[in-house]
């Protein structure tokens, strides 16, 4: 059964919002610069691992789904009517999907990763850009996962200003504009960090979540709640479930040479 | 207050317009926040490369506050200007020159927020300093007044309820409240140190206002200068209480609410308020009680 762990909602923001902070802060603001500062620096990528290799004929598959129990919380609808322009591209109201149950129970946008048990190796970047597009004021897709070193494509299908705000904490944070028709922008992301929040202060309903894998093997949950993970080498395995509200869950699961396993998560409110 | 001081009825107009759009600034920046608005424009000075963008969304938040900020600032030197020709009191002149100061590096505070990406110390310092310098600017004002050129019914400090340095500690509690304020809105610190300070502050505020009330209330502006401050206070406690239940109802929503951002931007204007009836009971104090032996009344 997968292991509970505390949960870290609303991922990394509410680390800043820690008690930690000493009280005497008022005239002593600059002097912590350089304690803070550090904070946004990249970190170094590990020394030269070998190139990982996948036998395809003996490569597995990590399956299962995530399961909602309880009574599914109602999401607000979002009041956007502090830019018409955004209102009108929609037909109906749009409720906030911060939690999506699917109606067969299972919960939509975990994203569901191989935390360990993988060989130190470089594993291959993909070739294609992972890309998340803002339409109708709304972040497409609202979870998503890329490798180490993969481009991440930023698109404005939108008539309308936005600013593309990546909160990360372990990798670089940048905050930067995105007018209407402006060029499509690509970023990357060099360490692993699973999730962080992207936020536009434009639009402040709007928010993504990217998770930073140093390897191919994840994926999140969709229509139906289920999850897979393909190719991955024979070995055993700690899988975690990540959720923006309910936070992490993991669990173990072994895979046997061209095997299958599963596991499933539940969540709860 | 000495009587040879010419009474200068434009300066002082305009040091009253100063602090008044210096009071809107607050609410603005007050605005920017409360909205989530802060980094709705990545680029500083200009706003998405222009001087004016499309004011869309909390892009109309934060370069409002911008426009006001800049006429705040084109205010300021006007104020100095005009009172390094005309003024004849030395320290009025340094005080429009620390106005000065203070604006320009609010600016600076301003623009580092944006580019550094809200960092807590810078932030809470830019919220910080607005309300000191919203106080100078209250403290302009009433140094320009005519009120200010005539003879205080002066009165002795009494030995047994001295009012000359408790007058100094409500705006140091004040300034600090404030500060625990601006770092809880930033998320440096949980809003427990701000809501603990609450008592402390209200406390300090009640007992010299107390203090003026029963032992100088002799004095016409000693005691309207403590009602002020103890009205103000007295409301200020309230409106926090609102803020933060406001902020729990609101706490799984997905974004600003206006009840939540009315209550939570007029605390702070209040704040502000709260701060500039403190100093200017400092000063009337000051002006009021002079120093020298206290006497037991």
């Amino acid at each position: 059964m997968p292991e509970e762990r505390q949960p870290r909602a609303m991922c990394l923001v509410m680390r800043k919002s820690s008690l930690k902070r000493p009280l005497a802060f008022l005239p002593l603001f600059l002097v912590v610069t350089a304690c803070s500062s550090g904070s946004r620096t990249e970190t170094a990528s590990s020394p030269a691992l070998p190139q990982a290799s996948i036998d395809p004929a003996t490569a597995g598959t990590v399956s299962g789904r995530v399961v909602f129990t309880g009574t599914p919380p109602v999401m607000p609808v979002i009041d956007m009517s502090s830019n018409p322009q955004c209102e009108r591209q929609h037909k109906a109201p749009v409720q906030a999907e911060t939690v999506i149950v699917n109606s067969n129970g299972t919960l939509r946008n975990v994203f569901v990763w191989i935390k360990s048990g993988l060989p130190p190796a470089k594993w291959p970047v993909p070739a294609n850009a992972a890309k998340l597009d803002q339409s109708g004021c709304m972040y497409s897709p609202r979870v998503q996962g890329v490798v180490e070193g993969q481009e991440f494509e930023i698109l404005n299908s939108d008539p309308v200003n936005h600013n593309v705000h990546a909160e990360c904490a372990r990798n670089a944070a940048w905050n930067e504009s995105q007018p209407p028709r402006a060029e499509h922008k690509f970023k990357q992301f060099g360490t692993e960090e699973v999730l962080f929040p992207v936020t536009c202060s434009v639009h402040p309903w709007m928010r993504a979540y990217v998770g930073v894998s140093p390897h191919p093997f994840f994926s999140v949950t969709s229509e139906d709640g289920t999850f897979e993970l393909k190719g991955v080498p024979p070995g055993t395995y700690t899988i975690e479930a990540v959720h923006e509200k309910y936070g992490r869950k993991e669990g173990k699961v072994t895979v046997a040479p061209s095997g299958t396993a599963s596991i499933e998560f539940t969540y709860g409110s | 207050m000495a009587p040879e001081i010419p009474y200068r009825p434009g300066l002082h107009r305009w040091s009253v317009l100063l602090a008044f759009c210096t009071l809107l600034l607050v609410v603005a920046g007050g605005l920017v926040t409360s909205r989530d608005a802060g980094l709705s424009v990545p680029d500083w000075p200009l706003s998405y490369g222009k001087l004016m963008p499309q004011m869309e969304g909390g892009i109309f938040y934060d370069h409002g506050h911008r426009m006001i900020a800049t006429t705040v600032g084109l205010f300021t030197i006007v104020s100095l200007i005009w009172i390094w020709r005309v003024e004849t009191r030395r320290w009025m002149k340094r005080l429009a020159v620390a106005a000065l100061l203070a604006v320009i590096a609010q600016g600076v505070l301003g623009g580092l927020t944006v580019l550094l990406l809200l960092p807590w110390w810078i932030s809470s310092s830019h919220a910080s300093l607005a309300q000191l310098f919203f106080s100078t600017t209250v403290a302009m004002a009433l140094f320009t007044s005519d009120w200010w050129r005539r003879q205080p019914d002066r009165m002795p400090e009494s030995a047994a309820s001295p009012v000359r340095g408790l007058s100094l500690l409500a705006p140091v509690c004040v300034l600090c409240q404030l500060a625990l304020g601006a770092a809880a809105r930033h998320k440096a610190i949980g809003s427990i140190y701000h809501i603990c300070g609450s008592p402390v502050v209200t406390g300090v505020v009640l007992w010299i206002s107390l203090r003026i009330l029963l032992h100088y209330a002799k004095n016409r502006e000693l005691r309207l200068g403590a009602l002020v401050l103890l009205s103000i206070t007295f409301c200020q406690v309230f409106l926090g209480i609102a803020a933060y239940m406001s902020r729990i109802a609101y706490a799984d929503s997905v974004q600003p609410m206006p009840l939540m951002v009315t209550f939570t931007v007029i605390h702070v204007a209040v704040g502000a308020l709260t701060l500039a009836a403190s100093v200017s009971l400092a000063i009337l104090v000051r002006r009021n009680v002079p120093a020298g032996a206290a006497v037991s009344l």
